[in-house]
């Protein structure tokens, strides 16, 4: 009887399985139109970032010896635990080799970065606002949703990565060659597809967007500190993740080799039949896990707009924390390995300039501005909250009560300033007693937090910028990801890449004082809570001035 | 005071749309009031103009004898809204919800709010991602009847419920105005508003077109009858209160007021009635009818052949 309303392609599909799959086509090409100016954008964005940093290489460092120089600091442990091993240490640094070596991974943590939101955007995303079920309950097989957005998504992070290999293959930079671009490209854009497979399995565990993108997430800082550790180590653990699996082709080397990729391609279809078998067990809109009943009435603590918003908040909140000083904590516990690995390379002391500070204190400026970087991005989503809460039409009913318009929004906005603090000084934690336990030294502790806790104006910056956009230009709020995003790619890897060390005083995070290596400079840290509260009183007093949206 | 809500002449733009087109409204104090209007007239803008959610461009508005935009929160403490389309959080119980939104305001009455739960049948132990849109509407009517305020702004609130819930809703709007609360009561729906307002505005493309008691606007609850007699129709069309009459080929059509309703129908009864069928006319007929209207969206200006053929259709 469903036959009748089928499509003339749809029929032809022998019966039974291949309904599921109906309207897959219809699908891709709304997703494609959905999407037609960020899809481009991340595939030309990748591939510029990654052909920048080739050329910028071979300009900055034109003579073998400035690359050996590079080779050397690129076995300092923070480094390895950073960008991974030299694949090929007996062999001559070519900007090449350079290039596979000290780009490869960052790289394609931004590969599974795109692979997990963009998949989550068209599917939980979509279900969770409704959308899905007005589009599934038209002519759409179950699975068609999934797979339109597993193609799209796919097909997206291996045409950026054909054309990373392309861009690069075609530069004739010295030491690369064709079949290394490949492997290259080709390792970027199966991160992609395995890391949209992970999101696909985590899309059916949780109902929320947000949840099954920071579970996906999760997994890609699991692999990425797993494999700092293994590098770091130099032992098995590193073969734990998939962003190693792709590296081992280790292109621009004498022995680059196309067989790890083959792993990276069977995890991405067993994940794939995961998602499948997942998705058969429950319903549209519905998670595996049951939702339970509560509370007939409400708690003391549900009576005022903070309280309504650090419940809405705290789970997030509490994750990122966690997540933050567990991640911290991988690379605190490397603290005296790496010391020891470091000792075995003396040489590079005289080489390398530490202006005084200590290796350890090196090794705490390196990973705590990592988390630092990291923890404004629950800073940025705590504030994208009011959005959300308006667009959604739950901000009205709140608004037509005793509460004004400036009281709502600081309640989100305390919990976005308290909580990034929060999340900052916890992360620092963990990684701080991590490596006072790795180090028995108890002063690493006091050492870690201190470090941590300088990046709080930075942070809280961020939180502004939100804030201001929000009050002001509520439709560009997706900016404020540019301090985050600025911060990790120019500041924090921007040595790496060769960027110019002026464009760091563009990012808050420049300006945050490298303790304990560096002395602390309370002028950079008022200046930046002065920008902070000016650009949020900006964007509240812009709030209060606007009309609510609503739907 | 004895007006509670007194808007003139306001003016809403959005970019191009021109939502709100001078908007005259006028509530007094202990009425209940029918905003009555087909979808997109401007009733929910006008609304959120009058809770502060929404700037006018010109014009005055008044709210309680405050300024909604200026006085919000202390004016907030004394009304109770319920939306249109009610978006609970999905993490949050029904009855958490309804606590909140009472706290928010100042308070809600407990025992109203136990009284409210069980006739509204609502459980208020499921989180709101669960409930479906009829229940989500049950939720933000118990928060808003539960408060004790002096005014409740409702915007098609009964969208989604059942009769049996529509019912129940009408007792307690009657308890309310029994109290002395004011209600402003936004519909598309001619017959809730009959049922419960005393006093009703006909909101068209961003203008209140006319206003005024129930009675004035008698002509609006004509009732439409067809039917299908066998003998000649007589007296009945020349009968005080009975409009519109046509007839052919042994069916008559008419509309008849309210209060003349009785009589008609005694008449019509002697002339060997086959079958008939009687309704009250829907708000697009009387926008057809009163106003001109065209039905479907607004540029295209073939008011006539509309206006001949769209009752008839019927």
């Amino acid at each position: 009887m469903s036959t009748a309303t089928m499509t003339p392609e749809a029929r032809t599909i022998p019966a039974g399985r291949g309904h599921a799959f109906v309207g897959t086509g219809t699908m891709i090409r709304f997703m494609l139109r959905r999407d037609r100016i960020r899809i481009p954008v991340w595939i030309l964005g990748l591939t510029a970032y990654t052909t920048g940093a080739l050329s910028s290489y071979e300009q900055n460092y034109p003579e073998a010896s400035d690359r050996e120089t590079i080779a050397d600091m690129a076995d300092l442990p923070a480094m390895v635990a950073m960008v991974g091993n030299n694949y090929a240490p007996d062999e001559p640094y070519t900007h090449g080799l350079m290039f596979g070596h000290v780009t490869f991974l960052i790289v394609g943590v931004i590969f599974a970065l795109m692979g997990v939101l963009l998949f989550i955007r068209h599917t939980r995303a979509e279900e969770e606002a409704g959308r899905a079920e007005l589009i599934r309950s038209s002519v759409l097989g179950r699975h068609a949703q999934t797979t339109a957005a597993l193609i799209v998504v796919c097909g997206t992070a291996l045409v950026a990565g054909l054309l990373v290999s392309m861009s690069v293959g075609a530069s004739g930079v010295d030491g690369v060659t064709m079949g290394g671009a490949y492997l290259y490209g080709m390792g970027l854009g199966l991160i992609g597809v395995v890391f949209a497979t992970v999101a696909a399995v985590t899309a059916q565990i949780t109902e929320y967007a947000r949840g099954a993108s920071g579970m996906a997430l999760a997994v890609l800082g699991a692999a990425y500190a797993v494999r700092s550790v293994g590098d770091v180590g130099e032992n098995f653990l590193s073969w734990l993740s998939p962003l190693h699996w792709a590296r081992e082709t280790r292109p621009f080397s004498d022995d680059q080799r196309a067989w790890p990729l083959l792993l990276l391609v069977v995890l991405a279809a067993v994940l794939i039949v995961v998602a499948g078998r997942l998705s058969d067990k429950r319903d549209v809109g519905a998670g595996l896990r049951p939702p339970r009943l509560g509370s007939a009435t409400a708690s003391p603590l549900l009576s005022s707009p903070l309280g309504l918003a650090v419940r809405l908040q705290r789970s997030s909140v509490i994750a990122w924390a966690v997540g933050l000083a567990v991640f911290g904590a991988f690379y605190g516990a490397l603290i005296s390995a790496a010391d020891e690995m470091f000792d075995q390379i003396s040489a590079l002391e005289d080489m390398w300039a530490f202006e005084g500070a200590s290796f350890a204190d090196r090794w705490i400026v390196s990973f705590i501005g990592m988390l630092g970087v990291l923890a404004a991005v629950p800073a940025i989503l705590a504030v994208q909250r009011l959005r959300s809460e308006e667009t959604a039409g739950r901000a009205e009913p709140v608004l037509a009560t005793a509460v004004s318009q400036t009281r709502w929004a600081a309640s989100h906005l305390t919990v976005a300033l308290a909580g990034s603090a929060g999340v900052i000084v916890i992360g620092g934690f963990g990684f701080g007693i991590a490596a006072a336990i790795d180090g028995r030294d108890i002063g690493y502790l006091g050492d870690s937090v201190a470090a941590a806790a300088v990046f709080i104006p930075a942070i809280w910056v961020a939180v502004g910028l939100a804030v201001a956009l929000y009050g002001l230009v509520p439709r560009a709020l997706g900016l404020a990801w540019i301090i985050p995003v600025y911060g990790f790619l120019v500041v924090y890897l921007g040595d790496l890449f060769g960027v110019d060390q002026s464009a760091h005083n563009l990012s808050p995070f420049g300006h945050v004082p490298e303790l304990p290596a560096e002395d602390l400079e309370i002028a950079p840290l008022l200046i930046m809570a002065v920008i902070a509260a000016v650009l949020i009183l900006a964007g509240l007093a812009g709030f209060r001035r606007r009309d609510l949206h609503s739907t | 005071m004895t007006t509670a809500i007194d808007v003139t002449g306001v003016v809403k733009t959005f970019g191009q749309t021109r939502a709100l087109n001078g908007l005259n409204l006028h509530v007094e104090q202990g009425e209940i009031h029918g905003f009555l209007g087909p979808n997109g007239a401007g009733k929910s803008t006008t609304i959120r103009i009058l809770l502060g959610l929404l700037k006018a461009d010109s014009g005055e508005a008044s709210l309680l004898g405050g300024d909604p935009w200026r006085d919000a929160v202390h004016l907030h403490r004394r009304l109770a809204y319920v939306p249109g389309d009610v978006d609970l959080w999905p993490n949050l119980t029904g009855g958490e919800a309804i606590d909140l939104l009472g706290r928010l305001r100042g308070g809600l009455d407990p025992d109203r709010r136990r009284r409210l739960i069980e006739r509204f049948d609502l459980d208020p132990t499921k989180k709101g991602r669960t409930y479906s849109k009829g229940n989500r509407q049950k939720v933000a009517i118990v928060a808003a009847l539960a408060s004790n305020v002096e005014l409740l702004i409702m915007d098609e609130p009964t969208a989604g419920l059942d009769p049996l819930m529509e019912t129940v809703f009408q007792d307690f709007i009657a308890e309310a105005k029994a109290e002395g609360t004011t209600v402003l009561l936004s519909s598309h729906i001619l017959a809730q508003v009959e049922k419960l307002c005393d006093t009703i505005s006909i909101i068209r493309q961003g203008e209140v077109v006319q206003s005024g008691s129930l009675e004035e606007m008698r002509h609006l609850t004509r009732t439409t009858v067809q039917a299908e007699i066998s003998e000649a129709a007589g007296a009945l069309e020349s009968m005080d209160g009975v409009h519109d009459f046509r007839q052919e080929d042994g069916r008559v059509t008419f509309a008849v007021d309210g209060s003349h309703l009785d009589g008609a129908v005694r008449q019509l009864s002697q002339l060997g009635v086959r079958s008939l069928v009687a309704h009250p006319p829907t708000l697009e007929e009387l926008m057809l009818r009163h106003y001109g209207d065209e039905l479907g969206n607004g540029e295209s200006a073939h008011v006539d052949p509309h206006g001949a053929t769209g009752p008839g259709a019927n």
